[in-house]
């Protein structure tokens, strides 16, 4: 049994249904990236695990969340806080607004570990300046006294990323963790999330829309595209051949090094907006190799052999033809 | 350009702007406040037809009368009925304060865009004699200039529209130097746009909300301030009737003919009361209007 | 293409930004832009590249003279830039056009979309008939690949993509030379960012244009420009004379390594990237970037390496380049 298990999960947020029948599966010491372009419900998946629907006015209709045996969707609220910060960790976008600008960063990490692991302010202290150490933040014990306006903003993902595990979490979601910061800075984190999960043996879900992140960090890779699961498979397999029309074309966005001039392919059209998804396969407006069954059908998300699942009806769905 | 405009969006803002003043006249606060304003206006609009007596015909055997069926809110010492001249003092009053905060709502904005807008000395100097002024009382600042240019209707305006000029060139220069670093202002700059286009075609018309719905309610404050200056004898002269100075003379027998001071009194403080709501349910409305201009 | 003189020369440009804290505090200077040359061949894409407070966007502004320069030269088509009056600047205006990065403030949302495009016209006092306009109007729609039926919207109603095609249509609207994209696809989606690059490219080779195109991303400069620059801390540090060719610069090699291809098997190993970009406002004596370069020697710490170019055109301000 994965530690993080995800069925047939469905929401209703005001009478919408931004999520249908999502799926997945993450265990401990492995990486899930989960992609797709915004709008396509990669925040509100983390919402969902998190337990933090209602404040959206949101909730669970269908489907189950099963964190470590436990059924979430049924956890009562107070024992869901227990959870949360502790065992299940949470890295959102944007660091500047996740840390109290009044506090000494140093101290918003003890605080994670006082009020889950009932350190006392010597051992919290050491905790933090520890785990600072670890994320390779020079100087810890130095910063460790600084107030967050002073710290550069790599320096306050690490900072939140380092919140995130005082607390020795299971499982740590982060949702786009770098894209607001600098490129050689990104490529730091996501160096250092990787190596969290090489190490430590966390689970880690890797929210992003950029496939090179995904290719670079990810053990497995969920690629959502309006609220459905298009295809879902190994890193390796996703990258080698893609089989979804909607996950070439993700990979083809992106332009890569040595590429001729003209020949980096966009995806025409924009994702649909919740309330107005278009019948059959959501993809099907811009997709370029749909078919009358793609505007009548909804494709059912067939799972293949290998593992590997995908919800296309034109897709090549033969395994030996790519092993 | 009459190209179909997308199914569910025709003349979206328009709509929306019905909407916005819609949602002001259909919540209670705005809609009793709205109509009771509305009314005052029409009041002080058509007095010299709807008046029960002439303002300043005096009757002196029916002098400082209790209100009764011919006189509904009695009469004053020299038997004038104290409900026509109330209708004739609303004409007084909201025509300074209205023309008063107008015309100095108008002069703050320009004042405030250009210290704004330029910055540098022109900036300094703006906001140096701002300030000086922002640190008196409007009442000190108002009865200096009555002093200085002397009692009457004109004074009055003038003395208004000077007190509450630093708080609108404040605003609007606070708003335009915010507006100042949003991208399509350079963007316009970069086209080859002149200054005059900059300020009056995107600064002002997107800073102007706020320092309307500000100079709403200063009208309020403007009212007492005409009033004061009245009830002082520095304001309207004479038989022309304003509330403050309906009070004024009702001070004289305050105890003989207590309705002579009370109801302007309460028609002052009841105008005032409804001039605030009516801006609270503006500005709840025009909450939507930001959501807008945010996307 | 050759032979031909270059459409805009910059010699020795500087821009110093002073900032006080207080009325009595210590003036703070940040040389935002330092000593950069640069020419920007006639129909060709000159790429600049560079992480957060490298000067890249200064610089675009300064070419444009949004900004001011502090000192220094910009001959655009012979024209001395710095020279001209507040009038005839306007006039010039017409020639040289920039987009922006965040196509959501960019445009007025008091505007509808027809009236923000026919507004370049109107500051240039070209009176329109109704005609005139609406086709303009048209024009202007088809060349960015836009639905007509946008006129009467306001940018609110218009997605980031779309409203980046807007920002491009008013750009164009006046036939300018020189197009300054400033990170045009920075606040995107990736599948939206392809689009915009290649509708850029359609319209350069259709309008014979040229561009300054300013990115972070390095492989996206790579795909799209005929020159890199690379800047760092506002300098120039590496000029590139042809997209493929070779870094020499440290820096150039790092920022190449730390973009992460969309191929699990070219994982990399960034564990070698260490630091943080210095502050502007106290810059090291020696090279910029010795504190966090791999082969930094004593040397690089005291003097600061000018830019010196190879016969090849290819430039590089290091003591000790790669190649």
């Amino acid at each position: 049994m994965a530690l993080l298990d995800v069925q047939d999960l469905s929401i209703d947020i005001g009478g919408i249904k931004p999520l249908d029948s999502i799926g997945f599966a993450v265990d401990k010491g492995e990486t899930l990236g989960i992609v797709g372009e915004s709008g396509s419900g990669k925040s509100l998946t983390a919402l969902s695990i998190m337990g933090l629907l209602p404040l959206i006015g949101g909730r669970v209709e269908r489907g189950s969340i099963r964190f470590d045996g436990m059924e979430l969707t049924r956890l009562p609220e107070p024992d869901y806080r227990r959870l949360r910060g502790r065992r299940i960790a949470f890295i959102t976008q944007n660091p500047m607004t996740s840390l109290d600008p009044v506090i000494r960063v140093g101290e918003q990490i003890d605080q994670v570990a006082r009020l889950h692991l009932g350190l006392s302010g010597s051992a919290a202290r050491r905790h933090s300046i520890e785990i600072m150490e670890r994320l390779r933040i020079p100087e810890a014990a130095t910063t460790y006294h600084n107030y967050p306006h002073q710290l550069s903003g790599g320096m306050k993902q690490r900072i939140v990323i380092a919140m995130a595990l005082a607390a020795n979490p299971d499982l740590i979601i982060a949702d786009e963790p770098t894209t607001a910061l600098d490129v050689t800075i990104q490529a730091q984190i996501v160096q250092i999330l990787g190596e969290l999960v090489r190490e430590k043996g966390v689970a880690l879900i890797l929210i992003t829309h950029d496939m090179g992140v995904v290719a670079q960090a990810c053990d497995r890779v969920v690629v959502l595209y309006a609220g459905r699961v298009a295809e879902s498979n190994t890193v390796s397999a996703i990258f080698a051949s893609p089989r979804h029309p909607y996950t070439q074309a993700l990979i083809g966005c992106i332009p890569r090094n040595a590429m001729e001039r003209g020949s980096l392919v966009g995806i025409p059209g924009l994702v649909p907006s919740v309330a107005r998804y278009p019948a059959g396969c959501r993809f099907h407006p811009r997709c370029t190799r749909s078919e009358s069954l793609c505007e009548r059908e909804v494709p059912v998300l067939e799972r293949l052999a290998s593992g590997a699942e995908i919800a296309c009806h034109v897709a090549d769905k033969h395994e030996a033809a790519h092993a | 350009m009459t190209a179909p405009a997308l199914d569910h969006s025709p003349g979206f803002l328009a709509e929306a702007r019905r909407t916005t003043l819609g949602k002001v006249f259909l919540s209670p606060k705005g809609g009793i406040t709205g109509a009771y304003l509305l009314a005052l206006v029409l009041v002080a609009l058509l007095a010299p037809w709807i008046t029960p007596y002439p303002y300043d015909a005096q009757n002196l055997p029916l002098a400082s009368q209790p209100p009764s069926l011919a006189n509904w809110l009695g009469t004053d010492e020299f038997g004038r009925d104290v409900l026509s001249r109330i209708m004739y003092g609303a004409r007084t009053s909201l025509s300074v304060s209205v023309t008063a905060i107008t015309v100095s709502v108008f002069i703050g904005m320009c004042l405030g865009a250009a210290a704004a807008y330029f910055g540098g000395l022109l900036d300094r100097f703006i906001t140096a004699v701002i300030d000086l002024s922002w640190s008196f009382p409007e009442l000190l600042i108002a009865l200096i200039l009555v002093a200085i240019i002397g009692p009457g209707l004109t004074s009055t305006m003038i003395a208004i529209g000077v007190a509450y000029l630093a708080q609108f060139t404040r605003l609007t220069r606070a708003e335009i130097l915010a507006l100042k670093n949003e991208t399509y202002i350079e963007a316009t700059i970069g086209l080859g746009a002149s200054h005059s286009h900059v300020v009056f075609r995107h600064l002002l018309p997107n800073a102007m909300a706020p320092v309307i719905i500000c100079g709403m309610l200063a009208t309020g404050d403007a009212i007492i301030l005409e009033a004061t200056l009245g009830f002082f004898g520095l304001g309207a002269q004479p038989p022309v009737p304003s509330w403050g100075a309906m009070m004024s003379s009702g001070t004289a027998q305050i105890f003989k003919a207590p309705w002579v001071i009370i109801f302007p009194g309460l028609v002052i403080a009841i105008t005032v009361v409804a001039i605030n709501l009516f801006g609270d349910a503006l500005i709840r409305a025009l909450d939507i209007k930001s959501k807008i201009r945010e996307g | 293409m050759p032979s031909l003189s270059p459409l805009v020369t910059i010699r020795d440009l500087n821009k110093i930004f002073e900032s006080r804290k207080g009325l009595f505090g210590e003036p703070r200077r940040m040389t935002a832009v330092n000593q950069v040359s640069l020419d920007i061949p006639r129909g060709q894409v000159t790429g600049v590249v560079g992480e957060s407070g490298c000067g890249k966007s200064t610089l675009a502004r300064l070419v444009l003279r949004l900004l001011e320069a502090t000192s220094g030269s910009i001959s655009f088509d012979g024209v001395d830039l710095l020279k001209q009056s507040h009038g005839a600047m306007r006039l010039l205006r017409r020639r040289m056009q920039m987009v922006f990065q965040d196509p959501y403030s960019s445009l007025d949302p008091r505007y509808t979309i027809a009236d923000a495009l026919l507004e370049p016209f109107k500051v240039q006092g070209i009176r329109l008939t109704t005609a005139e306009a609406r086709q303009k109007v048209e024009a202007l729609f088809a060349m960015v690949g836009l639905d007509a039926r946008f006129a009467q919207n306001h940018p609110h109603q218009l997605s980031g993509g779309q409203r980046q095609r807007i920002g491009i249509a008013r750009a164009l609207a006046l036939e300018p030379d020189l197009m300054v994209l400033d990170e045009p696809t920075a606040s995107l989606d990736v599948s939206i960012q392809a689009q915009i690059v290649t509708l850029l490219e359609k319209l350069k080779h259709e309008l014979g244009l040229t561009y300054l195109f300013i990115s972070h991303d390095l492989n996206l400069v790579r795909y799209f420009s005929d020159r890199i620059v690379v800047m760092y801390l506002g300098r120039i540090v590496e000029i590139l004379p042809d997209a493929k060719a070779a870094p020499r610069h440290p820096y150039t090699q790092t920022l190449l390594d730390s973009t992460f291809a969309p191929d699990p098997t070219q994982r990399r190993d960034i564990s070698r990237l260490t630091g943080e970009i210095p502050s502007p406002y106290n810059l090291p004596q020696g090279c910029a970037f010795a504190a966090r370069c791999r082969h930094a020697r004593p040397d690089c710490l005291s003097r600061r390496p000018v830019l010196e170019t190879r016969s090849d055109g290819h430039a590089v301000a290091c003591f000790h380049p790669l190649t």
